[in-house]
């Protein structure tokens, strides 16, 4: 059984604003039956400020799903909508001190079923545009579809690529065979007929980079470095964290993670994606190491 | 103060009974010796796994105890059982099965058809019951074996294993069974009937987890999974956990003496607690084949509610029961087996399956009654599908979302 919060199971023992509320002017559905996760968002919403007056839910689903339903309409109501807009689905996690892995997904409904009210009360017209797959990643919920889209765009070969571009793969590695497969399928897809030679697993330590054609000056080093982190950064902070560079010692690379990231079992997934990154533009093998492991000054 | 805490979840395992931890205790001290020394120390250890064997092939009705070989769990007889058949049997490449089998079968079996093997899955109806008609149209010659569960550790319905061995052997193919639910709890007497492979396993009867037991028919051809040493005479190499054995030997003596207590007085437990509950609640129903089941099983469906919920604010009041619902297992699927039924979404995972020992007892079985209405009530009063009328009408269109 899963390992709920002392918060998670507050709200979904005692649930607040539930069941129907009559006078709500944006109402969002989200959810399917055959997932096992519905949601029902109902706002009223005052039409002068925009400002959420009231927020009810309905769900159908687990104990997460209806605790995640309700720390949304306690963290919605008196915000106005662009406000509320602001709130992600991390906000709801850490709003109830975490969720397990393997359902985050349930804030992720939250936030959608956000959007999904928030368009009906703006008359517009909220659609979600991904298209689901099967379920490859039950850690992180990510399907064969996005994984295969993102394999080919990047034009990715091993499963550590997988996982630093989408997470699939970074939890409890149940995955990695399927993950191999869409690597494998996809590669053929590329060779054409023919050739179908099973992608390389994780390597333990990266391929020898090829030499740089000279060597670099320590200050166009740190450059390099700035460009990959900048690089990373969009990617973090959509998670509601940061890096930041603390020192180059040598070979040895060290940054801060900041905000979700510190602390997060993807840290290591997400420090060797980096490393990976730097490896690639400094053409030369270098270790990216989190601040705290930098050695103490004398 | 909390209530005594209620275990529904025999199904899923059981606890081990203080005899039978009692008769396996020596075996890790005094009696630790290996059982192929030639010393005392050996010597009394292979005359306790002698007896167990007597006592899981009493259970079972093998004819010859040889015919007993001990494994580590009821995933590897199953395993060992498929893969043999298709070894021994280069000349056949295709193995049927039924699509509401354990994953240990399934999963094998999809790695199979990956290898390159012909796997068909038998159909079942919305009962649980498979078409007699289909299985005999798909045995032929190349057909390496049939798999085919004794019971369903969802519903608890029971295939004809018999009368499907029966047709198979006609036919020259080989019959395994999964019988890790069947075992203890209802007769089995093997050596009349022409069932070649049995899977069996300790923690479903009162025995610890870790031990399990492949039925191999004396003349069945066989190739082992584990190959080295000459333990269980070849078949299964490593050292016998010879205390796990002595201990699953003392649990099957245990339910060959309870047999009757689990047909009689299990049933009648389990039938008022189902009757308890549908008479209360409405939009409910059993699932599976009510009248060909485990004695001790019941699986009831809850509309418009999802499964995960329900177990948790049973848990909340010390009751301990198992669901089909895809948030427990972490899966956004419910239950093959409730798929395979037909059972709409809107049942399938708000199913909960409710399964009992001999050693529940009537006030439980009344306390569970009385705890189920009000919780059922609870969740039903939060969903999108329902409303304090009762189901929305046509709950498909009114809760019609963004995105499916």
């Amino acid at each position: 059984m899963w390992e709920y919060s002392d918060k998670v199971r507050e709200h979904f023992f005692n649930p607040r604003n539930s069941g129907p509320l009559e006078e709500a002017n944006g109402i969002g559905d989200v959810g399917s039956i055959q997932c096992g996760d519905a949601l029902r968002l109902m706002l009223k919403v005052e039409p002068e400020t925009e400002i959420i007056l009231d927020a009810h839910f309905q769900t159908f689903g687990c104990g997460s799903a209806i605790a995640s339903s309700s720390a949304l309409t306690e963290m919605v109501k008196g915000k106005t909508l662009d406000e509320a807009l602001q709130v992600s689905n991390q906000d709801i996690a850490d709003f109830l001190d975490g969720l397990p892995p393997e359902k985050m997904h349930c804030s992720v409904m939250g936030r959608e079923a956000l959007q999904a009210a928030i368009a009906n009360y703006r008359g517009e017209v909220w659609s979600d545009d991904h298209e689901e797959g099967a379920l490859i990643c039950k850690c992180f919920a990510i399907d064969a579809v996005m994984i295969e889209d993102v394999v080919k765009a990047n034009n990715l070969n091993t499963v550590e690529e997988v996982t630093f571009y989408t997470k699939a793969g970074g939890g409890c590695a149940a995955c990695h065979e399927g993950i191999e497969e869409i690597l494998a399928q996809v590669k053929a897809e590329r060779a054409g007929p023919g050739e179908t030679s099973p992608p390389p697993a994780c390597p333990a330590t990266p391929d020898a980079p090829k030499p740089p054609s000279k060597k670099l000056s320590i200050v166009e080093k740190i450059k390099k470095i700035e460009e990959v982190l900048d690089s990373v950064r969009p990617m973090l902070q959509r998670d509601h964290g940061d890096v930041e560079l603390a020192d180059v010692q040598g070979k040895k690379i060290y940054v801060h993670l900041k905000g979700a990231c510190s602390g997060c079992m993807m840290e290591a997934a997400t420090l060797g994606g980096i490393q990976q990154k730097m490896i690639e533009a400094l053409g030369e093998l270098v270790q990216v190491l989190p601040s705290s492991h930098m050695p103490v000054e004398a | 103060m909390e209530a005594k805490p209620i275990y529904l979840d025999n199904n899923a395992t059981t606890r081990v009974d203080p005899v039978v931890v009692e008769a396996m205790l020596p075996f890790f001290t005094e009696h630790f010796g290996n059982a192929s020394s030639i010393h005392a120390f050996g010597s009394e250890v292979g005359k306790a796994l002698k007896k167990a064997r007597a006592q899981v092939q009493a259970l079972i009705g093998a004819e010859h105890d040889s015919e007993i070989i001990f494994t580590s769990c009821g995933t590897e007889s199953d395993s060992t059982a498929i893969l043999s058949a298709l070894k021994a049997q280069p000349e056949r490449n295709t193995v049927i099965t039924t699509n509401v089998e354990h994953p240990a079968i399934l999963t094998l079996c999809e790695w199979l058809e990956k290898e390159g093997y012909v796997v068909h899955k038998l159909k079942v109806d919305k009962k649980g019951r498979i078409d007699m008609d289909e299985y005999k149209s798909l045995l032929h010659d190349r057909v390496a074996i049939v798999s085919a569960m004794w019971a369903n550790n969802e519903t608890g319905t029971i295939f004809p294993v018999e009368e499907m061995a029966e047709l198979a052997a006609a036919k020259g193919i080989m019959f395994h069974t999964d019988a890790v639910q069947a075992v203890g709890k209802i007769p089995i007497d093997l050596k009349n009937t022409k069932i070649d492979m049995l899977s069996l396993s300790g923690h479903k009867l009162h025995a610890p987890k870790g031990i399990g037991v492949l039925y191999l028919r004396r003349g069945c051809r066989f190739r082992p999974l584990l190959r080295g040493g000459h333990q269980e005479r070849g078949r299964r190499a490593g050292t016998e956990a010879s205390a796990s054995i002595v201990a699953l030997g003392k649990a099957c003596e245990m339910a060959m003496h309870n047999m009757e207590v689990e047909n009689t007085e299990v049933r009648r437990l389990r039938d008022k607690l189902e009757a308890g509950i549908l008479s209360q609640i409405t939009h409910c129903f059993p699932t599976g084949d009510v009248s060909k089941r485990l004695p001790n099983t019941s699986n009831i469906a809850f509309e418009y509610i999802e499964g995960e919920a329900i177990l948790l604010l049973l848990n909340k009041q010390g009751i301990a029961a198992s669901s089909g619902s895809a948030c427990t297992s972490g899966s956004l699927e419910p239950s093959h087996v409730m798929r395979a039924m037909g059972i709409p979404y809107t049942a399938a995972h708000g199913t909960i399956r409710f399964s009992l020992s001999v050693y529940n007892t009537e006030e439980e079985i009344d306390r569970v009654i009385t705890a189920v209405p009000p919780i059922v009530a609870q969740l039903r009063k939060l969903s999108p599908y329902w409303t304090d009328k009762g189901p929305a009408t046509n709950p498909e269109a009114s809760f019609a979302p963004t995105y499916a």
